[in-house]
This record gives structure tokens, C-alpha cells and sequence, in this order.
């Protein structure tokens, strides 16, 4: 079986923050203590809607020490392949599900002398957990937290009433922005930076650190690429001998696993490199999504990531 | 011999670069003997304007050549150990974003690297360029006394007495490559000595 | 107690032993008649019923004893333990796994009562029955790491997970096969394993990495790994090698059997939750080659490996010099007879010897 242990959960309250955020509890059905995890870690949650199962990542937003529940925050995404219209339309209080064991690919470097963060929408969640973490160990630590407007800044009430001098929140409606660039020039030694938002500010960061004279290692990033949906398309599976379907709104991977095979997999985001597969025959062109291969894997069109990247053309075939 | 190519080695042998300007509104170089022309190869005006160096002579002459490049700050320091105060009250206050440039014996990067990495810069981050002597600092796994400027394979421990081979396996932390007993298997049996890189 | 501890020595006078019991559940590192390496990873957790691998931590009638060893090298030498300073959490994540497993998998040994963060731990074998704070350190007479791994068998290296490499920051060494945690604290990965011969040109080390770097979990993994020891010796430490070293040649036809001892390390991997470290339990079983040849499928192959094992890793392990020796005696236990694949003795079903 692929992906981390599972844990069947209830789901135990289901609180709407705003028209695009909701919140989920999840507590284990058999009264038992969840795993602990470490600030940053992302479950995968199943949802079985009709004869369709859909395992979509999301972070872990409860304090890692506590073992009764978790919660997750998900953003309603009109667009996307329908897992997060599921979860806020079709979940109810009382609905069991079945999730994995935290797996973080966003962990906190505890070395940092402090700990800069610098949080986009919805990229707030895994800060609420490594914020939590932090606190308990009197940890060095600075939120940059930025919104449309203050109705989706989820969490701006609650952390700003709880740490008013290290949370700084920016409004775009009111034309706030940080000022990226003074922000990181006066950093002191050791100070890392954690950056989770959209694209767009991941690169800006990034970007702005690097001409800044900012070591790589030094920062850290997290993307969770929602697959895509797309034009169907057919690939043959050469080693379990199958022509499988991806349809418009399925993403590879699942289309993989609903055709009875057993795919690895970790993050479901693009991110991770569990899932990797090899290209054997592509007479088209891939359309690659993650950031696991580097640009040289994509030209060759020998590798693909199932779990975000999709094809055009007219033959695929995946050792797999 | 200012440069030296290293034989291949394992990968817990650090691999010198060859220092380049980098971004970065702050530069902190230090310069060890034959390493000031690692640096007066890199100079440009614009460079050298935001750069603090810290010059080791250890013998050479290079401090009129140094002043020439008009760095921001040049300091002459007589040894490593007499300049390492000031190399960490610079790093106590400098910001993310300094750029640190290390150049001359293995000895002095390895020490200059620990500050820094210490002060909160990943190794990674850090350049270096070797340039002078190829004499190892060495630590007796027996004793862990540090013993200079090695040359020769094998060595005497300059403090516990034992007789010790020069590995290629290096602590970063130790800033020195491992010395292990030569003659344990057959006391006194020791090899005739020869340079390192013989 | 269901486990009767020897009273017995791992240097001077070496007393240590063996009980029929033990040479059976010996972890024989050999799956067929050659050995090279191989990322031979297998989940652990799960094994044979009083077999090593049937519990996440192993306790076994040297416990006692073992325990004693290391308090004795600590007191010799501290530096045989070491945490740099970010690794206090990992050190905690490892006395809670600890804590956890031996008093689920030996509840006649070891209690833990949990009352929120108030946590008391009893170890019978060792007489100890602490209460301290979950995450205080200052609760406890050592640092987490230190507390429990002077109360737990093999050698710990603990782990930090970052720039998609592991970084050996943390550990407790006092039972190693020939390497130096002071010296190699605070390398990654491809730097500590940089000594071992040929296996990097293989591309052993990317691919374990890879996998390494992926247990999560819950999911813990394992394997075997094996080299040679003269006396039941279990600090064989670079830092006292000029002391040991020379028993390497004290080897006579005579002795050998009693003397010369496999040594065989059982390697876990296990994923650590809160600082999303890991922790590498190495620990480390000795077995004569006298006992070892009262199972007759092992001294088929022992004598079949040892002889067809290339020279760089006779010399690595450190008995190429011991190897004709060895083979002169290991020669009179092979009869030829192929052997049963797998590592278990199979004495019901395997022949005895044939000369």
C-alpha cells in the first residue's frame, strides 16, 4: 500500500471562517490519540464522493501537542478538480474519513537563531502549528501574513490578539504590501525565512532573498500545487498491461490507483519525488507541474510526476 | 605554490572553489598569506567599496597591493589567532545577506568557516579558495589534540606522543582531518614518513 | 522476569556469553553464500516471534550488562555522547518512542504512566523509577537523549532532516565498529559514510538516502549490517584503538574459535515526530565462531562468504590479515551441502555437517 499509514477520523466540528475558508476537526473513531507532528506537517485526506476518491494534501493547523484532534483549513476552489467544493458542500459533522499520517516537507530548521515567516491566503495554516511549536519552545520567531481584505484573512484576528508584537498583517484592498526588501536587509545572522503562498509571492521571496545575497538554505518554501484539471487523455500502464482514462477533472495519479494499480506517493503536490515515473514511450507533449524534477528531466520527457502533471499528444506510455 | 590542484578524494574531503563576486550589500573577506591574490583576482571598484578584509601576512607582502584595491576596511593582522576577535565582533552584528570569502591554507578556512557557520551562515553559503601551503590541521581521534601545519605521513601527535597517519576524512567542526595510530596492530612499526601528496 | 540477565564483562576478562537461547535468535547477517552491499532495507516492527526483529527495541539477557559497559566508556570518555544544541527535541522524541515501545513490548520490565506532561518511567532491570516533566530538561539527571540511551541497548545516532539531506547532529556511540562520533558529529550523510570503500561508486548511498529521507511515521525500517571482532569487544572505538588494536593479533588456530567474533550490527530507522528528525538505532550483537558453527547452515556459508569476499572489504572491516587464519578453521565446517536460502539456522530441516 502507497502513502503514509492511515488513520481513520470523525469529523467533529466544521466551523465556515469566511465565503472561501473552512475549517475541519478531525478526531480518531476509535477514541484513540493521534500521532504528534511536527509544525508544517500536511495529512492527505481521502474523499470518497460517489465511485470517485480523491486524496487531496492539506496542513495540519492544530498544536502539534495536541494528540485528541487535528484540523485542517480548506479554501474553496471553484476552478480546481472539485475536492475542495466535496469538503465544503457534501461533509457534515459526524462523517467518518480517512486520512494519513502527518508527513512534513516544510519543516521548521531549528537551528535558526529566528525564524521569519511570510504567509500568502490560505498559506497561513502550517504557520499556525509552527507558531504553536515555537511558543512552546520560546522559539525566535515573526509572522508576515497577507490578505485580500480582512473578511479572508482567516486567522489575522486570533493571531494578532494572541502575539500583537511578532504578527504583522498586510491588507491588499488597502494597498498594504510588505516592504520586502527593507524586511530582509536588516536580518540578523541565522535568521531563516519560511515562505507559503501563492506562486507568484514564493518567487518574489525567493527572488528578492537571492539578490539580497541570501544563502539557499536559508530559506524555505512551500507550494501545494492543487492539480490542475485538464483535457482528457489516454496513457498505457506497460508493466500492469492497462490503457487507462484520465478524465477532465482526475488527476494521473488517481486515475492510476482507480484503474487497481499501486502507485507511490507522499505530498500528492508536486513536491515530494515519491511518485516519480518513468517515461517509456511519449509521442506528445507533457505538461509538467511539479518542482521535484529539474528543468533538464522536463525537456527529456523521460519522467513524470502522476500526482500534478497531465499530457497532450498522442501516445503515453509510464513504467508503472 | 600559490594553487594547488587536489588529487580526487571521499566526499568528507572539503572541496575548495575559487572565490567570485557575489550579491550582497556587505562582503567580509579574509586573506591568508598567498590568498590576497585569490581576492586581487576578484576586485572590481564596486566590490572592494563594500568589502571589510582581514589580511594574515604570515611572511608575504601583499598589504600595499590590498590598499591599492581602496576595500572599505583593510586590516593586517599578525595570525589567525590574533585576528579572531575582531572577525567575530564583525559577524556578531552583520546582517543576512553578508557574503564571506575565505582564502589560504586549509587550517585558517576551516576555523574562519566554523565563525562564521557558528554566527548562523550555512557552510554552503560560504566561499572559499585555497592558496599556499597544502600543511593539514590535524585532530588525534586518541587524544584530541590539534596538531598544525602537517606535512609529513605519518606524524607525531604534538601532544599525546603517538604515532598517527593523515586521513582524508575531515571535520568540519574540527575544522582538521583525522590522525589515527599507525603502529597499533604492530607497536613501533612505524612507515617511513613521506609528504602527503607524494 | 521472563528474561534472566547475564552477569558478565565486554573487556578485561571478557566473561561475556552467549545462551543457547541467544546464539539461536543471533541475527546472522548472511542471506546466501556471498555478500556486497545493497540498500537490503525491509520494514521493521514486524518479525519472527523471539526473533531481534519481533520488537521495535530488542532487549536481550546482555542487557544488563551492556548498560553497565557504556557507564563505564562515558565515564572514560563523555565526548562518546554528544547533542549539538537543536537537537534537544529529537532527544526527547527518542526517549518518548523509547519509553513507549519497551513498556508496550516488555510490560513485565519497563512502566510508563503518563499524566499529561508528568510522566514516571520504572526500568526493573536497571532498579530505576524516575518522575520528570515531558520536555523539561531540567526534570532529568541527563539530557533526554543521554537519559534514555544509557537505559537502552546499541548505539544511537540522531538525526536532523534538512537541504534534503540527513545530518548526523546527535548521538550516543559507545559500541561502534571503528568510528568516531566527536569526530563526526555534524556531517550529512555522504560525509560520514565517505570512509566506507566502493559502495559510493555504486550508488548505495544516493539510493538509501532517498529512501531514508522518505520513512515516515509509524513506518520504521531496518537492516543487517556485519564485520569481524577479536574478543567479545564491544568499544571498539577509534579514540581507544591504540589499546585494542593489538588484540588483532592474538589470534592463534587454537583460540580462534573462542576469540574471533561476528559481529553484526541491526541498523533501525524510525521517523521522528516532533522534530521531524530521524533516530538510527545501531545496535550491535556478538556471536564466537565456535557458537556460531552449532548451526550447521551457518557454517556452510560463513566459510563461503568470508573466503569470496573482495579484498577492499576485508580490508575495510579490518581482518584481511586474520582471513587465511580464519579460513582454516571456518574450512572444516563446510561439507559442500548447497545451503537453504534466507538468514534463519533451519535446524529442523538443514543436514549437520558431513565431514
Amino acid at each position: 500500500m502507497s502513502g503514509a499509514t492511515k488513520i481513520k477520523v470523525r469529523v467533529t466540528d466544521i466551523v465556515p471562517l469566511n465565503d472561501l475558508v473552512t475549517r475541519f476537526q478531525f478526531e480518531p473513531v476509535d477514541g484513540s490519540m493521534l500521532p504528534t507532528f511536527s509544525g508544517g506537517a500536511h495529512t492527505v485526506v481521502e474523499m470518497k464522493d460517489g465511485d470517485r476518491t480523491r486524496l487531496n494534501p492539506y496542513s495540519l493547523m492544530s498544536d502539534p501537542a495536541n494528540r485528541k484532534a487535528y484540523t485542517i483549513s480548506v479554501r474553496r476552489d471553484d476552478e480546481g478538480r472539485g475536492g475542495s467544493l466535496f469538503m465544503h458542500k457534501k461533509i457534515k459533522v459526524g462523517d467518518e474519513m480517512v486520512i494519513s499520517n502527518p508527513v512534513n516537507l516544510f519543516s521548521l530548521d531549528l537551528r535558526a537563531k529566528k525564524h521569519l515567516m511570510i504567509a500568502g491566503g490560505i498559506g497561513i495554516t502550517p504557520f499556525m502549528a509552527q507558531i504553536k511549536q515555537l511558543d512552546r519552545s520560546h522559539g525566535n520567531w515573526e509572522l508576515h501574513y497577507c490578505a485580500r481584505n480582512e473578511d479572508l484573512a482567516s486567522y489575522a484576528r486570533e493571531l494578532t490578539s494572541e502575539h500583537p508584537n511578532d504578527v504583522h498583517v498586510y491588507y491588499d484592498v488597502k494597498g498594504e504590501a510588505i516592504d520586502l526588501e527593507h524586511l530582509l536587509d536588516g536580518q540578523p545572522l541565522g535568521t531563516h525565512i519560511y515562505v507559503c503562498g501563492p506562486k507568484g509571492m514564493i518567487d518574489w521571496v525567493r527572488g528578492t532573498a537571492k539578490d539580497l545575497g541570501w544563502p539557499r538554505e536559508a530559506i524555505h518554501y512551500e507550494e501545494f500545487l492543487a492539480p490542475k484539471p485538464g483535457k482528457p487523455f489516454e496513457v498505457k500502464l506497460a508493466v500492469s498491461n492497462k490503457v487507462i482514462e484520465v478524465g477532465e477533472h482526475e488527476s494521473l495519479l488517481e486515475a492510476i490507483e482507480n484503474a487497481g494499480v499501486d502507485a507511490p506517493y507522499l505530498c500528492r503536490g508536486g513536491a515530494c519525488g515519491q511518485c516519480e515515473t518513468n517515461v517509456l514511450e511519449c509521442d506528445g507533449t507533457i505538461l509538467h507541474r511539479d518542482h521535484w524534477l529539474d528543468p533538464e528531466e522536463h525537456d527529456s520527457n523521460e519522467k513524470i510526476m502522476p500526482c500534478v502533471s497531465r499530457f497532450e499528444g498522442k501516445t503515453l506510455v509510464l513504467d508503472r | 605554490m600559490s594553487k594547488f590542484e587536489f588529487p580526487p578524494s571521499i566526499s568528507s574531503r572539503p572541496v575548495w572553489g575559487r572565490l567570485e563576486a557575489r550579491a550582497g550589500k556587505h562582503h567580509l573577506m579574509i586573506a591568508e598569506a598567498e590568498g590576497a591574490e585569490a581576492i586581487m583576482d576578484i576586485a572590481t571598484p564596486d566590490l572592494m567599496a563594500k568589502s571589510h578584509i582581514i589580511y594574515i601576512p604570515k611572511g608575504t607582502d601583499y598589504e600595499e597591493k590590498l590598499k591599492a584595491l581602496k576595500p572599505g576596511i583593510l586590516h593586517v593582522g599578525p595570525s589567525y589567532a590574533a585576528s579572531l576577535p575582531r572577525i567575530r565582533r564583525v559577524l556578531m552584528d552583520a546582517h543576512m545577506g553578508l557574503q564571506v570569502y575565505l582564502t589560504g591554507t586549509e587550517g585558517m578556512m576551516g576555523q574562519a568557516m566554523n565563525e562564521a557557520v557558528n554566527a548562523g551562515i550555512p557552510h554552503t553559503g560560504i566561499q572559499t579558495e585555497h592558496r599556499g601551503s597544502v600543511a593539514r590541521r590535524m585532530q588525534c581521534v586518541h587524544c584530541k589534540g590539534i596538531t598544525e601545519d602537517v606535512e609529513l605521513d605519518p606524524f607525531v601527535c604534538s601532544h599525546c606522543g603517538l604515532n598517527l597517519f593523515v586521513r582524508d576524512h575531515y571535520s568540519r567542526r574540527h575544522a582538521a582531518y583525522q590522525g589515527v595510530c599507525v603502529d597499533a596492530e604492530d607497536p613501533g612499526n612505524v612507515p617511513e614518513q613521506k609528504r602527503i601528496y607524494e | 522476569m521472563t528474561i534472566q540477565f547475564n552477569d558478565e564483562t565486554f573487556r578485561d576478562d571478557y566473561s561475556f556469553h552467549n545462551s543457547e537461547w541467544a546464539i539461536k535468535r543471533f541475527p546472522f547477517p548472511f542471506d546466501k553464500d556471498d555478500y556486497m552491499y545493497s540498500v537490503n532495507m525491509e520494514p521493521h516492527g514486524t518479525g519472527r516471534k523471539g526473533s531481534i526483529f519481533a520488537n521495535r527495541f530488542d532487549v536481550d539477557e546482555h542487557y544488563v550488562s551492556e548498560m553497565r559497559d557504556r557507564a563505564l566508556v562515558l565515564e572514560q570518555d563523555p565526548l562518546r555522547c554528544q547533542s549539538l544544541p537543536h537537537m534537544t527535541l529529537a532527544g526527547w522524541d527518542l526517549l518518548e518512542l523509547i519509553m513507549v515501545s519497551k513498556s508496550e513490548d516488555y510490560p513485565d520490565l519497563f512502566e510508563l504512566h503518563r499524566d499529561g506532561d508528568k510522566w514516571r518511567w520504572i526500568n526493573k532491570p536497571l532498579g530505576i523509577d524516575d518522575t520528570f516533566t515531558f520536555l523539561d530538561d531540567t526534570t532529568l539527571p541527563y539530557g533526554p537523549m543521554e537519559y534514555i540511551t544509557r537505559q537502552t541497548q546499541g548505539d544511537f545516532a540522531l538525526l536532523d532532516q534538512r537541504d534534503d539531506n540527513l545530518w548526523m547532529d546527535a548521538g550516543m556511540v559507545t559500541t561502534q565498529a571503528d568510528w568516531s562520533l566527536d569526530f563526526d558529529i555534524g556531517m550529512n550523510f555522504f560525509e560520514w559514510h565517505a570512509p566506507v570503500p566502493l559502495a559510493a561508486e555504486m550508488g548505495i548511498f544516493v539510493r538509501a538516502l532517498k529512501f531514508l529521507l522518505n520513512i515516515q511515521q509509524g513506518m520504521p525500517a531496518r537492516r543487517l549490517n556485519w564485520t569481524m571482532t577479536v574478543n567479545p569487544l564491544l568499544d571498539t572505538s577509534p579514540e581507544n584503538y591504540h589499546k585494542w588494536g593489538v588484540q588483532k593479533t592474538e589470534l592463534t588456530p587454537e583460540n580462534i574459535g573462542s576469540k574471533q567474533h561476528l559481529r553484526v550490527e541491526l541498523q533501525t530507522f524510525f521517523r521522528l515526530p516532533r522534530s521531524n528528525g530521524m533516530v538510527f538505532p545501531i545496535r550491535c550483537y556478538l556471536c564466537s565462531f565456535e557458537d556460531l558453527m552449532t548451526v550447521p547452515k551457518w557454517g556452510r556459508r560463513l566459510h563461503r562468504v568470508i573466503r569470496d569476499l573482495p579484498e577492499e572489504l576485508a580490508e575495510y572491516k579490518g581482518f584481511i590479515a586474520n582471513r587465511p587464519l580464519m579460513l582454516d578453521y571456518l574450512e572444516k565446517f563446510d561439507d559442500g551441502l548447497p545451503t537453504s536460502p534466507g538468514i534463519w539456522p533451519d535446524l529442523e530441516t538443514e543436514p549437520p555437517l558431513q565431514k
